[in-house]
Protein backbone atom coordinates (compact mmCIF):
# COMPACT_ATOMS: atom_id res chain seq x y z
CA UNK A 1 0.00 0.00 0.00
CA UNK A 2 1.36 3.74 -1.37
CA UNK A 3 1.38 5.71 2.02
CA UNK A 4 1.32 9.09 2.34
CA UNK A 5 4.95 10.57 3.34
CA UNK A 6 7.06 8.13 0.89
CA UNK A 7 7.44 7.57 -2.86
CA UNK A 8 4.63 5.14 -4.47
CA UNK A 9 6.12 2.48 -6.21
CA UNK A 10 5.06 4.17 -9.77
CA UNK A 11 7.91 6.15 -9.48
CA UNK A 12 10.94 4.05 -8.06
CA UNK A 13 12.37 4.61 -11.44
CA UNK A 14 12.56 8.07 -11.44
CA UNK A 15 13.94 7.78 -8.21
CA UNK A 16 16.42 5.54 -8.42
CA UNK A 17 17.71 7.60 -11.17
CA UNK A 18 17.74 11.02 -9.16
CA UNK A 19 19.62 9.29 -6.69
CA UNK A 20 22.51 7.87 -8.87
CA UNK A 21 22.86 11.45 -9.90
CA UNK A 22 24.57 12.41 -7.18
CA UNK A 23 25.41 11.58 -3.12
CA UNK A 24 24.38 15.31 -3.05
CA UNK A 25 21.05 14.96 -3.58
CA UNK A 26 20.48 12.71 -0.55
CA UNK A 27 17.68 14.90 0.83
CA UNK A 28 15.54 14.33 -2.35
CA UNK A 29 14.98 10.83 -0.56
CA UNK A 30 14.88 12.21 3.30
CA UNK A 31 13.25 15.53 2.45
CA UNK A 32 10.53 13.95 0.49
CA UNK A 33 7.69 16.44 1.35
CA UNK A 34 4.35 14.51 2.13
CA UNK A 35 2.78 16.47 -1.07
CA UNK A 36 4.87 14.58 -3.20
CA UNK A 37 3.47 11.80 -2.87
CA UNK A 38 0.16 12.69 -2.53
CA UNK A 39 -0.87 11.77 -6.23
CA UNK A 40 -1.12 8.02 -5.19
CA UNK A 41 -1.99 8.14 -1.59
CA UNK A 42 -4.48 5.63 -0.26
CA UNK A 43 -8.20 5.74 -1.10
CA UNK A 44 -9.26 7.30 2.17
CA UNK A 45 -6.71 9.61 4.54
CA UNK A 46 -4.94 8.25 6.87
CA UNK A 47 -5.87 9.91 10.53
CA UNK A 48 -4.05 12.24 11.54
CA UNK A 49 -4.20 10.61 15.42
CA UNK A 50 -2.84 7.18 13.52
CA UNK A 51 0.28 5.35 14.80
CA UNK A 52 0.54 4.19 11.02
CA UNK A 53 1.55 7.24 10.05
CA UNK A 54 4.93 6.48 11.62
CA UNK A 55 7.23 5.41 9.10
CA UNK A 56 8.51 1.86 10.92
CA UNK A 57 10.21 -0.75 9.42
CA UNK A 58 9.82 -4.35 10.93
CA UNK A 59 10.73 -8.17 11.07
CA UNK A 60 8.70 -10.85 12.34
CA UNK A 61 9.62 -14.29 13.75
CA UNK A 62 9.95 -15.80 10.05
CA UNK A 63 12.36 -13.80 9.55
CA UNK A 64 10.00 -11.57 6.86
CA UNK A 65 10.13 -7.57 6.38
CA UNK A 66 6.93 -5.35 6.73
CA UNK A 67 6.49 -1.82 7.45
CA UNK A 68 4.03 -0.92 10.82
CA UNK A 69 1.12 0.07 8.57
CA UNK A 70 0.57 -2.62 6.40
CA UNK A 71 -1.29 -3.69 9.10
CA UNK A 72 -3.61 -0.63 8.19
CA UNK A 73 -7.31 -2.09 7.41
CA UNK A 74 -7.53 -4.78 10.64
CA UNK A 75 -7.85 -3.90 14.20
CA UNK A 76 -4.75 -5.61 16.24
CA UNK A 77 -3.97 -5.95 19.57
CA UNK A 78 -0.11 -4.56 20.55
CA UNK A 79 2.16 -4.42 23.13
CA UNK A 80 6.07 -4.35 23.72
CA UNK A 81 8.11 -7.09 25.60
CA UNK A 82 11.43 -8.72 26.02
CA UNK A 83 12.58 -12.49 24.88
CA UNK A 84 14.54 -12.78 27.80
CA UNK A 85 12.13 -10.99 30.95
CA UNK A 86 11.49 -13.76 33.03
CA UNK A 87 8.20 -12.31 34.93
CA UNK A 88 6.01 -10.24 33.52
CA UNK A 89 6.56 -10.50 29.58
CA UNK A 90 5.12 -13.97 29.89
CA UNK A 91 2.19 -12.64 31.86
CA UNK A 92 1.72 -10.30 29.06
CA UNK A 93 1.63 -13.04 26.28
CA UNK A 94 -0.54 -15.19 29.06
CA UNK A 95 -2.57 -11.88 28.67
CA UNK A 96 -3.27 -11.19 25.22
CA UNK A 97 -3.92 -15.03 24.92
CA UNK A 98 -6.81 -14.30 27.60
CA UNK A 99 -8.35 -11.66 25.83
CA UNK A 100 -7.77 -13.79 22.60
CA UNK A 101 -9.61 -16.60 24.37
CA UNK A 102 -12.80 -14.46 24.96
CA UNK A 103 -13.22 -13.41 21.72
CA UNK A 104 -15.57 -15.81 19.07
CA UNK A 105 -13.71 -17.61 16.56
CA UNK A 106 -15.29 -14.95 13.89
CA UNK A 107 -14.01 -11.92 16.31
CA UNK A 108 -10.87 -13.28 16.69
CA UNK A 109 -10.21 -14.15 12.83
CA UNK A 110 -10.96 -10.36 12.35
CA UNK A 111 -8.37 -9.60 15.14
CA UNK A 112 -4.14 -9.63 14.82
CA UNK A 113 -1.63 -9.66 17.60
CA UNK A 114 1.60 -8.06 17.66
CA UNK A 115 4.65 -7.95 20.02
CA UNK A 116 7.25 -5.42 19.27
CA UNK A 117 10.55 -6.16 21.47
CA UNK A 118 12.34 -3.43 23.71
CA UNK A 119 15.84 -5.33 22.68
CA UNK A 120 16.60 -5.48 19.25
CA UNK A 121 20.47 -6.02 20.28
CA UNK A 122 19.53 -9.72 21.55
CA UNK A 123 16.19 -10.47 19.96
CA UNK A 124 17.04 -11.52 16.78
CA UNK A 125 14.72 -13.30 14.52
CA UNK A 126 15.84 -16.59 15.98
CA UNK A 127 15.26 -16.08 19.19
CA UNK A 128 11.68 -14.11 18.26
CA UNK A 129 11.34 -17.58 16.48
CA UNK A 130 12.15 -19.30 19.59
CA UNK A 131 10.09 -17.39 21.79
CA UNK A 132 6.59 -17.89 19.54
CA UNK A 133 7.37 -21.58 19.09
CA UNK A 134 7.57 -22.06 23.05
CA UNK A 135 4.17 -20.37 23.67
CA UNK A 136 2.42 -22.00 21.10
CA UNK A 137 1.53 -18.70 19.20
CA UNK A 138 -1.21 -18.93 16.57
CA UNK A 139 1.04 -17.24 13.35
CA UNK A 140 -1.83 -16.66 11.97
CA UNK A 141 -2.68 -14.05 14.03
CA UNK A 142 0.03 -13.62 16.30
CA UNK A 143 3.38 -11.65 15.36
CA UNK A 144 6.53 -11.21 17.50
CA UNK A 145 8.70 -8.19 16.08
CA UNK A 146 11.83 -6.59 16.02
CA UNK A 147 12.61 -3.31 14.55
CA UNK A 148 16.32 -1.42 14.38
CA UNK A 149 17.07 0.22 17.78
CA UNK A 150 16.60 3.98 16.57
CA UNK A 151 13.37 3.24 15.96
CA UNK A 152 12.41 1.20 19.42
CA UNK A 153 11.24 4.53 21.24
CA UNK A 154 9.26 6.01 18.31
CA UNK A 155 7.38 3.17 18.44
CA UNK A 156 6.69 3.09 22.24
CA UNK A 157 6.49 6.91 22.05
CA UNK A 158 3.47 6.74 20.06
CA UNK A 159 1.56 3.91 22.12
CA UNK A 160 2.36 5.56 25.48
CA UNK A 161 5.14 2.81 26.56
CA UNK A 162 7.86 3.80 29.30
CA UNK A 163 11.10 1.19 29.09
CA UNK A 164 14.69 1.93 30.18
CA UNK A 165 17.60 -0.38 29.93
CA UNK A 166 18.88 -1.03 33.13
CA UNK A 167 22.27 -2.42 32.50
CA UNK A 168 22.19 -6.49 33.30
CA UNK A 169 20.20 -7.36 30.14
CA UNK A 170 17.20 -6.32 31.64
CA UNK A 171 14.62 -3.55 31.14
CA UNK A 172 12.00 -1.83 33.33
CA UNK A 173 8.88 -1.11 31.84
CA UNK A 174 5.41 0.02 31.91
CA UNK A 175 2.85 -2.69 30.82
CA UNK A 176 0.47 -2.59 28.55
CA UNK A 177 -2.32 -4.22 26.28
CA UNK A 178 -2.96 -1.63 23.24
CA UNK A 179 -6.08 -2.07 20.86
CA UNK A 180 -5.78 -0.49 17.88
CA UNK A 181 -8.48 0.13 15.61
CA UNK A 182 -8.38 -0.66 12.02
CA UNK A 183 -7.08 2.77 10.90
CA UNK A 184 -4.27 3.14 13.73
CA UNK A 185 -5.93 5.04 16.41
CA UNK A 186 -5.08 4.02 19.94
CA UNK A 187 -8.91 2.38 20.93
CA UNK A 188 -8.32 0.97 24.12
CA UNK A 189 -5.77 -0.50 26.81
CA UNK A 190 -4.89 -2.27 29.68
CA UNK A 191 -2.37 -2.77 32.32
CA UNK A 192 -3.96 -5.58 33.99
CA UNK A 193 -2.15 -8.92 33.96
CA UNK A 194 -3.41 -12.19 35.55
CA UNK A 195 -7.64 -11.65 34.89
CA UNK A 196 -8.97 -10.37 31.52
CA UNK A 197 -10.17 -6.83 31.99
CA UNK A 198 -13.47 -6.91 31.24
CA UNK A 199 -13.87 -3.71 29.96
CA UNK A 200 -10.88 -3.99 27.63
CA UNK A 201 -12.35 -7.35 26.57
CA UNK A 202 -15.46 -5.42 25.25
CA UNK A 203 -13.51 -2.57 23.54
CA UNK A 204 -11.92 -5.31 21.24
CA UNK A 205 -14.87 -7.32 20.41
CA UNK A 206 -16.50 -4.17 19.41
CA UNK A 207 -13.16 -3.11 17.31
CA UNK A 208 -12.98 -6.55 15.63
CA UNK A 209 -16.95 -6.61 14.61
CA UNK A 210 -16.61 -2.74 13.23
CA UNK A 211 -16.31 -2.24 9.82
CA UNK A 212 -12.64 -1.87 8.80
CA UNK A 213 -12.91 2.35 7.81
CA UNK B 1 2.40 25.10 -0.22
CA UNK B 2 1.74 23.55 -3.68
CA UNK B 3 -0.36 20.70 -2.95
CA UNK B 4 -1.69 19.08 -5.82
CA UNK B 5 -5.05 17.75 -5.81
CA UNK B 6 -5.57 14.30 -3.84
CA UNK B 7 -7.82 13.07 -6.67
CA UNK B 8 -5.53 12.87 -9.39
CA UNK B 9 -5.60 10.08 -10.83
CA UNK B 10 -3.00 6.80 -9.98
CA UNK B 11 0.23 6.84 -11.81
CA UNK B 12 0.22 10.18 -14.00
CA UNK B 13 3.84 9.77 -14.57
CA UNK B 14 3.71 13.62 -15.84
CA UNK B 15 2.45 15.05 -12.88
CA UNK B 16 5.25 12.99 -11.13
CA UNK B 17 7.36 13.82 -12.82
CA UNK B 18 6.64 18.18 -11.98
CA UNK B 19 6.74 17.29 -8.43
CA UNK B 20 9.90 15.44 -8.58
CA UNK B 21 11.26 18.51 -10.26
CA UNK B 22 10.06 21.01 -7.85
CA UNK B 23 11.42 18.42 -4.77
CA UNK B 24 14.62 18.62 -6.50
CA UNK B 25 14.68 22.21 -6.89
CA UNK B 26 13.90 23.09 -3.60
CA UNK B 27 16.50 20.35 -2.32
CA UNK B 28 19.09 22.19 -4.19
CA UNK B 29 17.94 25.31 -3.17
CA UNK B 30 18.57 24.22 0.33
CA UNK B 31 21.51 22.60 -0.58
CA UNK B 32 23.03 26.10 -1.46
CA UNK B 33 20.87 27.91 1.33
CA UNK B 34 22.20 25.59 3.95
CA UNK B 35 25.61 24.73 2.96
CA UNK B 36 28.70 23.80 4.59
CA UNK B 37 28.94 27.18 5.60
CA UNK B 38 25.95 27.38 7.72
CA UNK B 39 26.52 23.48 8.95
CA UNK B 40 25.80 22.93 12.42
CA UNK B 41 28.31 23.12 15.01
CA UNK B 42 29.31 19.86 16.65
CA UNK B 43 32.02 18.67 19.17
CA UNK B 44 33.99 15.77 20.07
CA UNK B 45 32.93 14.71 23.56
CA UNK B 46 35.73 11.76 24.19
CA UNK B 47 34.35 8.40 26.28
CA UNK B 48 34.64 8.28 29.67
CA UNK B 49 32.29 7.11 32.92
CA UNK B 50 29.43 8.91 34.42
CA UNK B 51 28.20 8.36 37.94
CA UNK B 52 24.37 9.71 36.75
CA UNK B 53 22.03 10.92 39.00
CA UNK B 54 19.61 8.02 37.59
CA UNK B 55 22.10 5.85 39.02
CA UNK B 56 20.25 2.68 41.30
CA UNK B 57 21.42 -0.19 43.58
CA UNK B 58 21.86 -2.00 40.74
CA UNK B 59 24.79 0.35 38.98
CA UNK B 60 26.10 2.16 42.13
CA UNK B 61 29.37 1.97 39.82
CA UNK B 62 30.04 4.91 36.88
CA UNK B 63 28.27 3.82 33.96
CA UNK B 64 30.65 3.89 30.49
CA UNK B 65 29.74 6.74 28.16
CA UNK B 66 31.21 6.02 24.82
CA UNK B 67 32.47 8.87 22.81
CA UNK B 68 30.17 11.20 20.99
CA UNK B 69 29.83 14.48 18.99
CA UNK B 70 27.21 17.04 20.40
CA UNK B 71 25.92 19.60 19.15
CA UNK B 72 27.63 22.97 20.37
CA UNK B 73 24.54 24.99 20.79
CA UNK B 74 20.67 24.48 20.76
CA UNK B 75 18.84 24.13 17.57
CA UNK B 76 18.41 27.76 17.12
CA UNK B 77 14.77 28.94 15.15
CA UNK B 78 16.39 29.63 12.27
CA UNK B 79 17.91 26.44 11.75
CA UNK B 80 14.08 25.11 12.57
CA UNK B 81 12.76 27.08 9.88
CA UNK B 82 15.37 25.78 7.27
CA UNK B 83 14.30 22.12 8.53
CA UNK B 84 10.88 22.96 7.64
CA UNK B 85 11.39 24.26 4.31
CA UNK B 86 13.13 21.11 3.38
CA UNK B 87 10.45 19.17 5.40
CA UNK B 88 6.85 20.73 5.52
CA UNK B 89 5.33 17.75 6.85
CA UNK B 90 6.63 18.93 9.69
CA UNK B 91 5.31 22.78 9.55
CA UNK B 92 2.74 23.08 11.96
CA UNK B 93 -0.10 23.51 9.70
CA UNK B 94 0.49 20.25 7.99
CA UNK B 95 2.26 18.20 10.82
CA UNK B 96 0.06 15.06 11.87
CA UNK B 97 -1.08 14.99 15.09
CA UNK B 98 -0.17 11.43 16.42
CA UNK B 99 3.58 13.46 16.27
CA UNK B 100 2.70 16.82 17.84
CA UNK B 101 0.09 18.50 19.85
CA UNK B 102 -1.76 22.31 19.66
CA UNK B 103 1.07 23.57 21.14
CA UNK B 104 3.60 22.94 18.57
CA UNK B 105 5.18 25.96 17.39
CA UNK B 106 2.40 28.11 18.42
CA UNK B 107 4.48 30.86 18.88
CA UNK B 108 5.71 31.08 15.62
CA UNK B 109 3.44 33.61 13.60
CA UNK B 110 4.15 32.20 10.08
CA UNK B 111 3.79 28.67 9.97
CA UNK B 112 6.58 28.11 7.48
CA UNK B 113 9.13 30.08 9.67
CA UNK B 114 9.24 32.66 7.43
CA UNK B 115 10.31 36.22 9.05
CA UNK B 116 10.84 34.75 11.96
CA UNK B 117 11.84 37.18 14.86
CA UNK B 118 14.23 36.11 17.71
CA UNK B 119 16.37 33.39 15.02
CA UNK B 120 19.35 33.06 17.09
CA UNK B 121 17.49 32.04 19.98
CA UNK B 122 16.89 28.45 20.60
CA UNK B 123 13.23 26.59 19.02
CA UNK B 124 10.70 25.54 21.27
CA UNK B 125 7.44 24.85 21.37
CA UNK B 126 8.58 21.57 19.32
CA UNK B 127 7.77 17.70 20.53
CA UNK B 128 9.61 14.88 20.73
CA UNK B 129 9.01 13.41 17.72
CA UNK B 130 9.64 16.92 15.56
CA UNK B 131 13.34 17.09 17.53
CA UNK B 132 14.33 13.71 16.19
CA UNK B 133 12.84 14.13 12.82
CA UNK B 134 15.19 17.16 12.67
CA UNK B 135 17.81 15.30 14.40
CA UNK B 136 17.85 12.44 11.51
CA UNK B 137 17.86 15.37 8.71
CA UNK B 138 21.26 16.03 9.62
CA UNK B 139 22.23 12.70 10.33
CA UNK B 140 22.10 12.68 14.04
CA UNK B 141 19.75 11.81 16.80
CA UNK B 142 18.59 13.08 20.03
CA UNK B 143 20.85 12.25 22.63
CA UNK B 144 20.49 9.67 25.63
CA UNK B 145 19.81 11.11 28.77
CA UNK B 146 23.08 9.87 30.06
CA UNK B 147 25.29 11.28 27.33
CA UNK B 148 23.31 14.85 27.93
CA UNK B 149 24.59 13.93 31.59
CA UNK B 150 27.51 13.77 30.44
CA UNK B 151 28.18 16.63 28.75
CA UNK B 152 25.88 18.39 31.43
CA UNK B 153 28.58 17.55 34.43
CA UNK B 154 31.33 19.48 32.84
CA UNK B 155 32.28 23.88 33.73
CA UNK B 156 34.82 25.57 31.90
CA UNK B 157 37.56 23.58 33.29
CA UNK B 158 36.85 20.31 34.24
CA UNK B 159 34.78 17.41 32.85
CA UNK B 160 32.45 16.85 36.33
CA UNK B 161 32.19 19.87 38.56
CA UNK B 162 29.12 18.26 40.21
CA UNK B 163 30.74 18.64 43.59
CA UNK B 164 31.50 21.97 43.52
CA UNK B 165 28.39 23.79 45.73
CA UNK B 166 29.47 26.85 44.03
CA UNK B 167 28.94 25.73 40.43
CA UNK B 168 25.48 24.06 41.41
CA UNK B 169 24.73 27.02 43.13
CA UNK B 170 25.26 29.22 39.95
CA UNK B 171 23.05 26.51 37.41
CA UNK B 172 20.52 26.62 40.02
CA UNK B 173 19.92 30.23 39.80
CA UNK B 174 18.79 29.96 36.65
CA UNK B 175 15.72 28.54 37.52
CA UNK B 176 15.32 31.65 39.16
CA UNK B 177 14.63 33.95 36.57
CA UNK B 178 11.43 34.75 35.26
CA UNK B 179 10.18 32.72 32.67
CA UNK B 180 8.14 35.12 30.45
CA UNK B 181 10.68 36.78 28.89
CA UNK B 182 12.44 36.22 25.36
CA UNK B 183 14.57 33.76 25.25
CA UNK B 184 17.90 35.02 24.69
CA UNK B 185 20.28 33.94 21.67
CA UNK B 186 22.31 30.65 22.10
CA UNK B 187 26.30 31.00 22.43
CA UNK B 188 26.92 31.49 26.21
CA UNK B 189 30.02 30.12 27.64
CA UNK B 190 31.38 26.97 26.58
CA UNK B 191 32.28 24.09 28.99
CA UNK B 192 35.72 22.38 29.23
CA UNK B 193 34.30 20.08 25.75
CA UNK B 194 33.34 23.43 23.61
CA UNK B 195 29.48 22.84 24.27
CA UNK B 196 27.53 25.69 25.57
CA UNK B 197 23.73 26.35 27.13
CA UNK B 198 23.45 22.97 28.26
CA UNK B 199 22.96 25.16 31.74
CA UNK B 200 20.89 28.23 31.63
CA UNK B 201 18.67 28.64 28.74
CA UNK B 202 16.53 26.18 27.75
CA UNK B 203 15.28 22.63 28.94
CA UNK B 204 16.34 19.97 26.41
CA UNK B 205 14.30 16.74 25.24
CA UNK B 206 16.33 13.74 25.53
CA UNK B 207 16.07 10.63 23.37
CA UNK B 208 15.03 8.42 26.42
CA UNK B 209 12.83 11.29 28.18
CA UNK B 210 9.84 9.22 29.12
CA UNK B 211 12.25 6.48 31.06
CA UNK B 212 14.16 8.20 33.61
CA UNK B 213 11.44 7.46 36.35
CA UNK B 214 9.88 4.26 36.34
CA UNK B 215 6.51 5.32 38.57
CA UNK B 216 6.18 7.89 40.80
CA UNK B 217 3.56 6.31 42.66
CA UNK B 218 5.96 2.86 43.31
CA UNK B 219 5.94 3.59 47.17
CA UNK B 220 2.46 3.42 47.27
CA UNK B 221 1.62 0.57 45.29
CA UNK B 222 4.16 -2.08 46.21
CA UNK B 223 2.42 -4.80 44.94
CA UNK B 224 0.52 -3.23 41.53
CA UNK B 225 4.48 -1.61 40.87
CA UNK B 226 5.90 -5.45 40.92
CA UNK B 227 3.79 -6.42 37.78
CA UNK B 228 3.50 -2.95 35.97
CA UNK B 229 7.84 -3.49 35.42
CA UNK B 230 10.11 -6.54 34.47
CA UNK B 231 13.40 -6.76 35.85
CA UNK B 232 14.62 -4.63 38.98
CA UNK B 233 12.74 -2.48 40.91
CA UNK B 234 12.19 1.55 41.08
CA UNK B 235 15.31 3.61 40.35
CA UNK B 236 16.91 5.38 43.47
CA UNK B 237 18.12 8.60 42.66
CA UNK B 238 21.46 9.32 43.35
CA UNK B 239 22.99 12.75 44.42
CA UNK B 240 20.03 14.37 45.67
CA UNK B 241 21.73 17.85 45.98
CA UNK B 242 21.80 18.36 42.08
CA UNK B 243 18.72 19.78 42.20
CA UNK B 244 19.15 21.61 38.62
CA UNK B 245 19.10 18.26 36.91
CA UNK B 246 16.83 16.82 39.28
CA UNK B 247 13.97 18.96 38.04
CA UNK B 248 15.05 18.38 34.16
CA UNK B 249 14.46 14.38 35.05
CA UNK B 250 11.12 15.97 36.65
CA UNK B 251 9.82 17.77 33.44
CA UNK B 252 11.00 15.82 30.88
CA UNK B 253 9.20 12.16 32.51
CA UNK B 254 6.42 14.23 33.01
CA UNK B 255 6.03 14.98 29.22
CA UNK B 256 3.95 13.04 26.46
CA UNK B 257 5.91 12.68 23.20
CA UNK B 258 3.57 14.98 21.37
CA UNK B 259 3.29 18.25 23.80
CA UNK B 260 5.72 21.18 23.69
CA UNK B 261 6.69 23.94 26.09
CA UNK B 262 7.77 27.40 25.60
CA UNK B 263 11.26 26.47 27.74
CA UNK B 264 11.81 22.84 26.19
CA UNK B 265 14.50 22.88 23.27
CA UNK B 266 17.00 20.22 21.70
CA UNK B 267 20.08 19.44 20.38
CA UNK B 268 21.19 16.57 18.78
CA UNK B 269 24.17 14.40 18.80
CA UNK B 270 26.19 11.71 16.29
CA UNK B 271 28.49 9.46 16.11
CA UNK B 272 32.00 11.14 17.01
CA UNK B 273 33.98 11.40 13.20
CA UNK B 274 37.31 9.24 13.48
Amino acid sequence: MPSPLEPSPSIGPRRRTLLAAGAGLYLVSSGLPAWAAADTAAPAALPSDSIYQLKLPLVDQDGHSFALDERRGRPMLVSMFYTSCQFVCPMLIEALQATEAKLSPEERTRLSVMMVTFDPAHDSVAALKKTADQRQLDPQHWTLARTEARHVRKLAALLGIQYRAIGNGDFNHTTALILIDAQGRIAGRTAQLGSTDPAFVKLVKAAALAPAS
Amino acid sequence: MHRPPATAPHGDSRRVRRVWHRVLASALASLCLTGPANAADYTALPGGTLLSVLAGDADRNPTPVAAFAMRTTPVTRAEFAAFLRTHPQWRPDQVVQVFADRTYLQDWSDPGGAGQALAQSPVTHVSWFAAQAFCEAEGARLPSWLEWEYAAAADATRTDARSDPQWLAKILGWYARPANTALPAVGGAANVYGVRDLHGLVWEWVDDFNALLVNPDSRSQEDADKLKFCGAGAINLKDRENYAVLMRIALLSSLDATASTSSLGFRCVRVASP
